[in-house]
């Protein structure tokens, strides 16, 4: 096992080259100047000019190239243009947030998506198998930020039980941080729901129809004891593996939710980053993102060996 | 009791623990705090060296100028208690009113004023005329400095007192020092707000609390002059990227003011008798349609001509502001209602005359090559422009290839004077903030310098010789005069087409706030909440 992971670790360091190549090449390539942004409408070419020098947009791409992938190897993601600090201390003040809105929006939905997947298994074909299926085609299917604003008019302003956007840390106390945080993190979750019950459903399904079930059955293990014991532990290893592979879709779903609900997270830093071509910054929450689905899907590889005992790396 | 159950107490009490926290977090943040949503989030703190007008309105929290422009357009002393100008008009004496300090203590002295001024002369398009005719700053005494001119200047104290950006805002002279081309690194100023850079989350929140040594002039306040006496401990400006969450906070009570509110989402807050919506900014915002002169076919001013002749002021407001509450059809260069306003030559410009653009385009020998018109599609009152043009200059004889992108891949694609296959461009349309256009200096576009001139580099020297006889005639009524004649030698060789002036509402809840300052930055003294 310590080999597997050295050696997965390993694998990690080409792929996040490549990464860093090519976010830096595509922001170099894309259309959009920093140094006219922070000059304004008004300024004159001159202005332009001297910004561009001063950001060191002036120099040849390859030098800026070497420049940032010195300083990375140092450790040094750089300086924001935009936002006066490093962006290693603006990503530190931002993760807080969206890790919350992640861990609530995982937990929420492992505690309602197997249950929903396993329950539709369990009664294949039933109105309630068709009702659930049906909720996760069209959690799916319906963007996250209209969801968010279909949940931010029932319960803020029909109901008036939750705040409307923002977020409190949670040293602030657990309920002003939670209040903050109910309605974007179901937001977030419907789409997560939506697909690990569905693959929740079809992979409990499958084992269900095996031979060890029916024995199991036929020497009188009941239905619940069957799904939990038997089906569910069986299913686990597509269902993690589908965790593991959303984590992109999570990544997606935060920058969005994070702008509907003025969450001041990476989501939220990613946006306006891109949007004011803060190249410094972009490069490094690509490389962060890059880093944590690789990581995640390494804890998800790993993960297997104790679901499945006649798995060995 | 179970142990589940022992959980469940535990986290209802570390709630209610939470609850009662926040309770005492918000009491004691609750006295006077002005939560506002700006139009944009607060990134740079250096108002000279940017003129984004985030950071102009930062400056106007932060810093105090020497005059400034009152609501009727007069030149108000502000920093300044009294000043003279010498009967050859060469010499211009100013005295600092007492009381004048910096938030760290130190007291505001000629030196701050002149190092500021002169900062600020070398970045600002008003500040590189006034030190064109500066022939030296001269240091009286800790209160009192002099200007002297190599010859007058009729725009001296107008230059002083420019309202939007970049505004001669007065900061401490070391760090006035710092190069123009270099930002500013310390928050300290003068002015009615101390910027707590401690509370500052780029990206989230800025924070500005009473600045309780700030002595305020006794006039009352009229735009950026008279007293600016503050009212709420804090002011909280809020970074709210969505539109609709915005407008959703604000009647749910969570904000008190959103600067800018979205013309297409007033409907939603019809009904809310709480909220109140207003154009803080009598002046508003002026569209423009620029051509690129360097290029073929707008480098023919016929073709320019035959442009503005297609298009009409009406269309673009209807298309992109919708509400005709919130625009105006307007012939003044210079913005309707004010010292400068004439409609002298804009005849062809207002209104569509699609048969004199057709005619001005065959004399001219229009090969019918297509004009690339950048589109931007982000930014709300920007993106029903374009399209707008392409349908107009097609009916008047114009091929179009309009290009879309975003707002910032314009600006940066603008300043390519590239021929159109290395990305260069043929037209394009912005905004202006209309204090920023009020006179012939100022008026970024009609400078006509050539290759020093803003994007779309018109060039013409009878425009030039014009701006800078208006720049040295005192008289107003000449000066008027010269205006005129700089509009409608502007409209013939067309630098631009003004198409259309437009407001832009502010929304605020009046049943907590009151005594918001009208003009044409936005401003936060004067400002009072109630019911905390």
């Amino acid at each position: 096992m310590p080999g597997f992971i050295f050696r997965r670790l390993l694998a990690t360091i080409p792929v996040l080259v490549m990464v860093a190549i090519i976010v830096f090449s595509m922001l170099r390539l894309t259309p959009g100047d920093p140094a006219a942004i922070i000059a304004g409408d008004s300024a004159s070419p001159g202005q332009l000019e001297a910004i561009r020098t001063q950001l060191g947009l002036d120099q040849p791409i390859l030098t800026q190239f070497l420049i940032w992938s010195g300083n990375l190897l140092r450790g040094d993601l750089g300086r924001s243009f935009f936002f006066k600090t490093d962006v290693t201390t603006l990503i530190g003040q931002r993760l807080e947030p969206t890790l919350s809105l992640a861990l609530l929006t995982m937990a929420i939905t492992l505690a309602v998506s197997i249950p929903l997947g396993v329950i539709a298994a369990s009664r294949q074909g039933s109105l309630t198998d068709r009702l659930i299926m049906g909720f996760a085609v069209m959690g799916f299917s319906v963007p996250v930020f209209v969801i968010g604003y279909a949940l931010i008019y029932l319960f803020a302003v029909e109901l008036k039980w939750l705040p409307v956007q923002g977020y409190a840390d949670l040293a602030d106390g657990l309920w002003p941080w939670l209040e903050r945080l109910i309605l974007p993190s179901l937001t977030l979750s419907v789409i997560y729901i939506a697909l690990i019950a569905r693959i929740a459903r079809t992979s409990v399904l499958e084992v269900l129809g095996q031979d060890h079930v029916r024995t199991a059955r036929a020497k009188g293990v009941s239905r619940t004891g069957v799904l939990v014991h038997h089906a569910l532990r069986n299913a686990a290893i597509p269902i993690v593996t589908v965790i593991g592979l959303g984590v992109g879709l999570l990544i997606g779903g935060v920058v969005v939710t994070e702008s509907v609900f003025n969450i001041p997270g990476l989501g939220r830093l990613t946006v306006d980053a891109v949007l004011s071509r803060d190249f410094p910054t972009i490069q490094a929450i690509v490389l962060l993102f890059s880093v944590v689905y690789v990581l995640i899907n390494l804890v998800v590889d790993i993960s297997y060996v104790f679901l499945d005992p006649r798995i060995r790396y | 009791m179970s142990m589940a159950g022992i959980r469940v107490r535990n986290i209802a009490g570390a709630a209610l623990t939470g609850a009662l926290v926040l309770g005492q977090t918000v009491a004691a943040h609750a006295e006077s705090t002005l939560r506002v949503v700006m139009h944009s989030d607060l990134k740079i703190t250096d108002p000279i060296w940017t003129t984004a007008y985030i950071s102009r309105d930062y400056g106007y929290m932060v810093f105090d100028t020497l005059f400034a422009l009152d609501a009727d357009l007069n030149v108000r002393p502000q920093m300044v208690g009294d000043y003279s100008v010498s009967d050859d008009g060469l010499t211009y004496s100013f005295t600092l009113r007492d009381g004048l300090m910096f938030h760290d203590g130190e007291p505001v002295i000629s030196l701050d004023a002149v190092n500021s001024i002169e900062r600020w002369m070398h970045k600002d398009v008003m500040g590189q005329k006034l030190f064109e005719f500066t022939d030296r700053f001269e240091i009286v005494d800790d209160n009192t400095f002099e200007l002297h001119l190599k010859e007058p200047y009729g725009l001296v104290l107008l230059s002083l007192a420019k309202p939007s950006s970049n505004v001669p805002f007065i900061m401490p002279a070391r760090m006035a020092k710092t190069p123009g081309d270099a930002q500013i690194e310390e928050f300290i100023g003068s002015g009615p707000f101390v910027f707590e850079s401690g509370e500052w989350e780029p990206g989230n929140k800025a924070v500005f609390t009473k600045f309780e040594d700030y002595v305020p002039r006794d006039e009352p306040p009229s735009w950026a002059a008279g007293g600016k006496v503050v009212n709420v401990d804090r002011v909280e400006w809020l970074s709210m990227p969505d539109q609709q969450t915005q407008v959703t906070a604000l009647a749910e009570g969570e904000i008190d003011v959103l600067e800018q509110m979205p013309h297409d989402l007033l409907p939603l807050l019809e009904g809310e008798d709480d909220i109140t919506v207003w154009s803080p900014n009598p002046l508003g915002y002026q569209y423009m349609f620029r051509m690129n002169w360097l290029l073929p076919p707008f480098d023919n001013q016929q073709v320019r001509q035959a442009a503005i002749a297609a298009l009409n002021q009406e269309d673009f407001l209807k298309a992109a502001i919708g509400n005709p509450d919130y625009y105006e059809v307007c012939g003044a260069m210079f913005v309707c209602d004010t010292t400068f306003a004439t409609d002298a030559g804009s005849d062809l410009l207002v209104t569509s005359h699609f048969e004199r653009s057709r005619e001005l385009l065959a004399e001219a020998g229009y090969d019918g090559a297509p004009v690339v018109l950048l589109h931007s599609t982000d930014l709300a009152v920007l993106s029903n422009l374009a399209p707008v043009a392409k349908q107009l200059l097609e009916r008047g004889g114009f091929t179009v290839d309009m290009q879309s992108m975003d707002w910032q891949t314009l600006v940066s694609r603008r300043s390519n004077k590239g021929p159109v296959g290395e990305g260069g461009w043929n037209a394009l349309m912005t905004a202006w903030v209309a204090a920023d256009i009020l006179n012939p200096i100022s008026t970024a576009g009609i400078n006509a310098s050539c290759e020093d001139a803003w994007f779309g580099w018109p060039c013409d020297q009878e425009l030039e010789e014009l701006r800078d006889a208006f720049a040295r005639e005192t008289d107003l009524e000449v000066q008027k005069e010269l205006a005129t004649a700089i509009q409608e030698r502007a409209l013939e060789v067309v630098t631009h087409g003004y198409t259309g002036q437009y407001y832009v509402p502010m929304a605020y809840r009046s049943d907590r706030v009151e005594g918001l300052v009208p003009g044409p930055a936005t401003y936060f003294w004067n400002v009072r909440k109630n019911g905390e």
